[in-house]
């Protein structure tokens, strides 16, 4: 039943944004936006060509390798500055300031310092989704509770076991959400780093039929990209509801 | 100024300083990157000799207009979503999905409905940017203190009274990321829309002088653009420091 329930809700949205889909399309025309069931159809046939799967594997490995310096680089940095008072307090203003800066105008300067290919890509993908993991990471390591440390040394842990029992719990559910923000803003920025200057990948074949005004390859890779984008979203959010469901609500005790 | 605050000067001054040297020596080419001062300098031309005023006023108007309706429309959806969790339930994963999705595949779509011109990108970066603006202010509803609604109660305070003296100003710190963050994500869409899909507007001038090595004018131009969106973050966290300190935070 609960799974019922909890289905219930995204089932209804998506049946909803194919309705508006349809109408859209009855609304604006076959130049404008081919029908749902044509672009899944076409879609399925895309993904059954041989011409198709380079493209995937270069935007995949794209991503793998921005969300990995993303996640690990964001972590570390995040922890060293969590660790340190004084670096935090010096570089928390610096990394809120990159992270609201509109950072698609520096694309042409990652351009020219990685020149075209793969690794713009992933640098630019890496540049969008650092900052938050870091400043999340950050954050989950200063605010550890002092108290579980104390306790920690009144039981005589060993520094390993203060990091297994009571640093990594402590601190997990808030770094998780950084990597989970961490995660769509890579798959942003790569997307965009594809979109421009590019030769393979999903970014390109969208360039090249939003040039042909392909509407319906157009349409079809923007549905492969955002099932993916969706259904990794979900799960990161079930993990991340997972690891917050025992801890205590965030005003408590205040 | 703190010690934090002096260490951060020094810092960028000598981040800034040694691009400079690195530049000024040729041991960066300015194929690449040109000197800090030059780009300070090759703004200053731009701005003086009234080029490119018409680009910088279609793109401020496309990005100005993108911000109000974002930051208005994502404030009352996300009141709406707050206030009917059903429908909150319904759009939540959708939400925590949507800065993955590639809006820009929809461009062509807008322009056969809007037009070509500057709406389209006005849409485009309005539905980019709302969405920050709605999860900013179920966060900020979501963590209104019990204690402070418990207070409203007791003072027998009408629904529209709590509202504005109560709910609103503690929602506001979440409030007010959410404005930055819709501000940053209305540059994104209006500029990213005008690299690839327009030929007028300060993202296609930035575009055009890449394409043509032009490197003064593209560092020029980028300077501008990233200026006006720090000093509206500035102007934002000010006022934000005001509040804070008003209310002997």
């Amino acid at each position: 039943m609960t799974a019922v329930r909890t289905l219930r809700g995204p089932l209804l949205l998506t049946i909803t944004l194919l309705v508006a889909w349809q109408l859209l399309h009855q609304w604006a025309g076959d130049s404008a936006l081919t029908a749902p069931l044509p672009t899944l159809q076409h879609l399925w046939e895309m993904i059954g060509q041989k011409r198709f799967a380079p493209h995937v594997t270069e935007t995949g490995l794209a991503f793998l390798q921005a969300l990995a310096i993303s996640w690990i680089g964001g972590v570390g940095i995040g922890v060293l500055l969590g660790g340190h008072k004084l670096s935090g307090e010096v570089a928390e203003p610096l990394l809120v300031g990159i992270y609201s800066l509109p950072k698609i105008t520096l694309y042409p300067v990652i351009l020219l310092l990685f020149g075209l290919g793969m690794s713009a890509k992933v640098a630019f993908g890496a540049l969008h989704g650092i900052i938050p993991v870091a400043l999340f990471t950050m954050n989950a390591v200063r605010n550890v509770n002092r108290t579980y440390l104390r306790a920690g040394r009144a039981m005589r842990l060993t520094p390993a076991q203060t990091v297994r029992y009571i640093l990594i719990p402590a601190t997990l559910p808030e770094i998780f959400t950084g990597l989970r923000i961490g995660f769509s803003l890579t798959l942003l920025g790569t997307m965009l780093g594809e979109l421009f200057a590019s030769q393979r990948g999903l970014g390109f074949l969208l360039m090249t039929a939003i040039d042909l005004n392909d509407v319906q390859t157009i349409l079809a890779i923007a549905v492969l990209i955002s099932l993916f984008a969706v259904a990794a979203s979900s799960i990161l959010l079930a993990v991340d509801r997972h690891l917050r469901r025992g801890a205590a609500p965030e005003d408590a005790g205040r | 100024m703190s010690k934090a605050g002096w260490i951060r000067l020094v810092i960028l001054a000598a981040f800034f300083g040694a691009v400079e040297a690195l530049c000024r020596s040729g041991a960066i080419s300015p194929k690449l990157v040109i000197a800090p001062t030059a780009m300070v300098e090759a703004m200053v031309d731009l701005l003086g000799s009234g080029e490119m005023n018409d680009d910088i006023r279609q793109t401020l108007g496309s990005v100005g207009i993108a911000m109000g309706l974002s930051i208005v429309v994502g404030f009352a959806m996300g009141c709406m979503f707050y206030w009917l969790p059903p429908l909150r339930r319904a759009v939540e994963p959708f939400l925590a999905a949507y800065y993955s999705l590639p809006h820009f595949a929809f461009y062509p779509l807008l322009i056969v409905i809007f037009g070509l011109g500057a709406l389209p990108l006005i849409v485009l970066a309005t539905l980019f940017a709302m969405v920050a603006m709605i999860m900013a202010t179920l966060t900020g509803l979501d963590r209104i203190p019990r204690v402070l609604i418990k207070t409203a109660r007791m003072q027998r305070l009408s629904l529209p009274a709590e509202i504005w003296h109560i709910r609103l100003p503690a929602a506001a710190p979440h409030l007010f990321s959410g404005l930055k963050l819709a501000v940053t994500y209305s540059f994104i869409g209006v500029i990213a829309g005008e690299f690839i899909l327009s030929t007028s507007g300060l993202g296609h001038q930035i575009a055009f002088a890449y394409d043509n090595f032009d490197n003064k004018t593209m560092y020029g131009l980028i300077l501008f653009v990233l200026c006006i969106s720090i000093a509206f973050n500035l102007l934002v966290f000010a006022y934000e420091r005001r509040l804070a300190r008003q209310r002997g935070l």
